[in-house]
């Protein structure tokens, strides 16, 4: 079975054990319930999903509103506990221990939130902010603190005279960039994204975007790349993982999917990029049809089925599970070993 | 109040060596500084709080102040309007009613003050931690204790309190914090409710903050706001509330003077000697208006969002 090995990071010459491990990852919320309502079948936010991160190494998770995206990036630094499943973060798995063994390990595993300005505490002052993970985890004196607060701004591109500042004096971009600052801290090894740059201007996006890829090719972090927008999600990540109702779709290099997309949902998505220049050789665009369905009630067999413009018999009735094809994971009846054989 | 003004304190220092990269000695008392922003911010406020001095002033240095002894009673002039004898005339035993009013300050601002220092910070220490773990069995016990307090008429609380303990200004305020403890304790979790589902709460778990450090640092500041303006409500209430108490004498032991207690005294003899009840009445209200104006001040000086 090539499965595992594809799953694994696809970084050449990596022998390492991949820095982060999910593992049939499950995530229920319960629904309803109660003295006197009887309780609704649970939403299914994240269905088992597996995927590894390399040190270093860029995944994206693109995925409509609603697929759990935001949701697996919370398992994964367990502000959530899982309903099932494993994330194991550099040989420990943090999903069984108590919250007092996951604390020394939030000091290497950070968060940026898509309202940066939400993020931060309001009474708090921007050198307050950035003082705060280094005062939780004990790390230097108070001078080297300071002085680290004003390197970081440095380093994302802001005058240190904004540490006595509020957040709501700055705007979305500076926010962001002190954002960045706060998840820098700590000095972490992994740093997910969630919607990092959704919120953002198109220009202030790029500049964004190269600060984080500029920090990466520096510090080597390793990034979980939430985002919706596959431009974004193409430009940073070394490879993608496309989310649909709570399964992985399709996963691969990002190049190769957005080249050549297997998975007919993969397929929609690229087409529903609006293109600026006009280009006579692009695929026809059809547009999805409906929505998301309710992830409480997930249609049988491929959760897709409903939307899929090439759906066939097996569909309502089989869980496709993911095979590989060309170097990339598909999750599709079409795509089936015995099919294609 | 202090510590609220210390922490204010704190932040317009570290702003002054913030603004280079090496810290410069500290040039102003920080406390003044933070003083003169909130004087230049909030003129209400400024108001409200020198007028507030001057009732503590009043309070403190009533004996020197009042020409006469509160207690005494001049048989021969009873009821006697203002004069310049008596500035604020007698009441029906022939007492001053000036040397009462000052000296009544002191019952009336220290049962009000004790009251909402012990029923607010009991208070406000169950709501946080009640809205913190909202839907657990802590919040379940806090809240089904605080149903009971609010069930239980207060009067009947009151009556219960001064029974068990005797009349006294210490068991005045006793039972009164009963009745405070409750209302700051809802406002108090219902924010905290609010406050625990902003993302900065979440970003600060991601951070590894205990919650002890989420609540005392991230709840507390941020809750603040509608805490001053029910505290400046409450406080009014808790002045009332001792002059009923001592009306029906559970409160305040009787020759005591204290603005409620004079209130209702007087107005027995409201159409024949209005002046009896009309000048506590007066203070009464010019404290109570006082201390919302300051809980107004206090509010919007607090919040970030003010500043230039």
């Amino acid at each position: 079975m090539t499965l595992s090995a594809t799953l694994d990071s696809r970084s050449q010459g990596q022998e390492q054990a991949p820095l982060l491990q999910v593992t049939d990852l499950v995530k229920h919320f319960p629904v309803g319930g109660g003295l006197l309502r009887k309780e609704s079948p649970p939403v299914r936010a994240v269905d088992g999903v597996s995927f590894s991160l390399g040190r270093g190494e860029t995944l994206g998770l693109v995925g409509e509103s609603g697929s759990g995206k935001s949701t697996l990036g919370r398992l994964v630094l367990r502000l959530l506990d899982p309903t099932a499943g494993s994330v194991v973060f550099d040989g420990q798995d943090i999903t069984t221990s108590r919250q007092s063994q996951v604390k020394p390990l939030r000091r290497r595993m950070q968060l940026i939130f898509q309202d940066p300005v939400s993020s931060f505490n309001p009474r708090m002052t921007i050198e307050e902010l950035l003082l705060e993970p280094m005062v939780v985890h004990g790390i230097g004196t108070p001078t080297e603190r300071k002085r680290r607060c004003v390197e970081l701004l440095d380093q994302v591109g802001l005058a240190s005279s904004a540490l006595a500042k509020y957040p709501h004096q700055f705007s979305g971009g500076q926010a962001q960039r002190i954002g960045i600052a706060r998840a820098l801290t700590t000095d972490p090894e992994l740093l997910v994204c969630d919607e990092a740059v959704s919120a953002l201007d198109v220009s202030i996006q790029a500049q964004v975007l190269n600060l984080l890829k500029s920090i990466q090719q520096e510090q080597g972090i390793s990034f979980l790349f939430i985002a919706h927008d596959l431009n974004v999600v193409r430009y940073i990540s070394d490879r993608v993982c496309v989310m649909y109702l709570g399964k992985l779709a399709e996963v691969g290099g990002s190049d190769q999917i957005m080249a050549e997309p297997r998975h007919p949902y993969t397929q929609a998505l690229i087409r529903s990029i609006p293109a600026v220049t006009a280009s006579s050789s692009r695929v026809e665009r059809i547009p999805l049809q409906g929505e998301i369905p309710n992830p409480s009630r997930p249609p049988a067999g491929c959760t897709f089925h409903t939307r899929c413009p090439l759906r066939f018999d097996a569909c309502d009735q089989d869980v496709p599970t993911l095979h590989e094809r060309d170097g990339s994971l598909v999750a599709c009846h079409l795509y089936r070993p015995e099919a294609s054989a | 109040m202090s510590i609220v003004q210390q922490s204010d304190a704190d932040q317009a220092r570290d702003a002054v060596s913030t603004d280079g990269s090496t810290p410069p000695p500290v040039a102003r008392p920080p406390r003044r500084r933070a003083l003169l922003r909130f004087a230049k911010q909030q003129p209400f406020g400024l108001a409200a709080l020198i007028l507030i001095t001057c009732f503590v002033v009043m309070a403190a240095l009533c004996p020197w102040l009042a020409p006469y002894d509160p207690l005494e009673q001049h048989r021969g002039s009873i009821m006697l309007p203002p004069s310049p004898e008596h500035l604020m005339g007698t009441d029906d035993l022939g007492r001053d009613v000036l040397s009462r009013t000052l000296y009544g300050a002191r019952t009336s601002l220290l049962v009000a003050v004790f009251t909402m220092m012990l029923g607010g910070v009991v208070g406000i220490l169950l709501g946080t931690v009640s809205g913190y773990f909202g839907g657990s069995w802590v919040d379940t016990i806090i809240q089904r204790v605080m149903d009971t307090l609010m069930a239980i008429p207060s009067i009947v609380l009151l009556l219960f309190v001064a029974a068990l303990l005797g009349p006294s200004i210490r068991n005045t305020v006793i039972a009164l914090s009963l009745l405070v403890v409750p209302q700051f304790n809802r406002v108090t979790r219902g924010e905290m409710l609010r406050i625990r589902e902003e993302t900065f709460v979440e970003a600060a778990r991601a951070i590894g903050c205990s919650p002890w450090r989420i609540l005392t640092r991230y709840g507390l500041p941020n809750l603040l706001a509608p805490l001053f303006v029910l505290g400046s409500l409450v406080f009014a209430g808790m002045m009332i509330a001792e002059s009923a108490l001592s009306f029906l004498g559970i409160g305040t032991p009787p020759p005591t003077p204290s603005w409620g207690r004079m209130l209702s005294e007087g107005s027995a003899s409201l159409e024949i000697a209005p002046w009896i009840a009309f000048y506590p009445g007066l203070a009464l209200s010019v404290s109570v208006l006082a201390f919302n104006l300051l809980g107004d001040a206090m509010r919007d000086f607090l919040d970030p969002k003010q500043h230039r």
